[in-house]
């Protein structure tokens, strides 16, 4: 069986405790880091990273990585704070990628 | 300009011929694949921003309840009130084939299919407000399992179009000209040498004669 996690800021991650995700609330970029690596060391634990988009600047080395993966599927979500962009860029990184130029 | 590693030999010759019809065989079938996967992907990353502005929309709707929640009760009481799930999803992941990509299909159950089931907690000591962010949230997190799907889906293809593409203009661009250029040189190279043996044996028969008859011509 595979497992969903929810990586981000403990306002954020605590709602997805209910819903049965295993939650991973941190705090600082550093600690952020640390949880990514060790969520995507075993391979195919966790099917699905759900990552806080705040943290995406500081992940997105890490992210990139499992781009070209079938596991796991690391999808950005909005905050607290609300939609920041980032999600709505990562799709116009994959159609840049795909197309050659930004067609969107 | 043929590269100079080749030998203007008809065995290379056919060598090379027989790489062209392969190149453009190839480049043909590539183009289509690349075709294909064009349209198969911007479908799904039309699907990809619908589904991407739904669930930051619903995520929003859900974090606000829950702020105003986390307003009404003391941070303990909230901790405590969610700290033991009720839900817990199984989810299952086989891989389909799409285009030679392939692409994770996730299938998930939740453990109680009721969506009014999902609150661990009383309802006594809790505020309602938490009520509805939790099944805000329960809402739009069937939405996000599907975004997983079609986000993961599109990066592998955007992936693959761009391998297929790079394929696609070496062959175009590179494979099929090289190739051409080679037959090319090979065939003016051999003809050159059929004219200069020729020339060779009619000077060779000339000599012989004139050496035979004393004849000139």
């Amino acid at each position: 069986m595979l497992k969903i996690a929810v990586l981000g800021g403990r306002a954020t991650v605590m709602g997805f405790k209910a819903l049965g995700l295993d939650v991973y609330p941190v705090e600082t970029d550093e600690k952020a880091r640390e949880t990514f690596k060790r969520l995507t060391r075993n391979d195919d634990e966790y099917a699905i990273i759900y990552v806080e988009e705040s943290y995406y600047k500081c992940l997105s080395q890490e992210i990139d990585k499992f781009k070209d993966r079938p596991t796991p599927a690391v999808i950005l979500i909005p905050g607290r704070e609300g939609p920041l962009g980032f999600g709505q860029s990562a799709l116009k990184a994959a159609v840049e990628r795909a197309v050659g130029s930004d067609i969107l | 300009m043929p590269s100079t590693a080749i030998t203007p030999t008809r065995m290379v010759l056919n060598q090379q011929k027989a790489r062209l019809r392969t190149a453009s065989r190839g480049h043909k079938l590539l183009k289509d694949k690349r075709d294909e996967l064009m349209r198969q992907f911007m479908d799904v990353v039309r699907k990809n921003r619908e589904l991407r502005s739904r669930v930051e929309e619903g995520l929003t709707e859900a974090f606000s309840a829950l702020t105003v929640a986390s307003a009404v009760m003391s941070p303990e009481m909230l901790e405590q009130a969610i700290l033991y799930p009720r839900q817990t999803v199984r989810l299952d992941m086989n891989l389909k084939n799409v285009m030679s990509v392939n692409v994770p299909v996730f299938e998930f159950e939740t453990k109680t299919a009721d969506t009014g089931d999902i609150f661990p907690y009383g309802f006594a000591q809790t505020s309602g407000e938490l009520d509805d962010a939790l099944s805000a949230l329960s809402r739009v997190f069937e939405d996000m399992l599907e975004l997983a799907q079609v986000e993961k889906q599109m990066q592998l293809m955007a992936e693959e179009i761009e391998k297929t593409r790079r394929r696609v203009n070496a062959l175009e661009y590179v494979m099929i000209p090289q190739c051409e250029e080679n037959i090319k040189y090979i065939t003016m190279k051999l003809e050159e040498n059929d004219r200069s043996s020729k020339v060779r044996m009619m000077k060779v028969k000339d000599m012989v004669l004139e050496k035979a008859h004393n004849y000139s011509v």
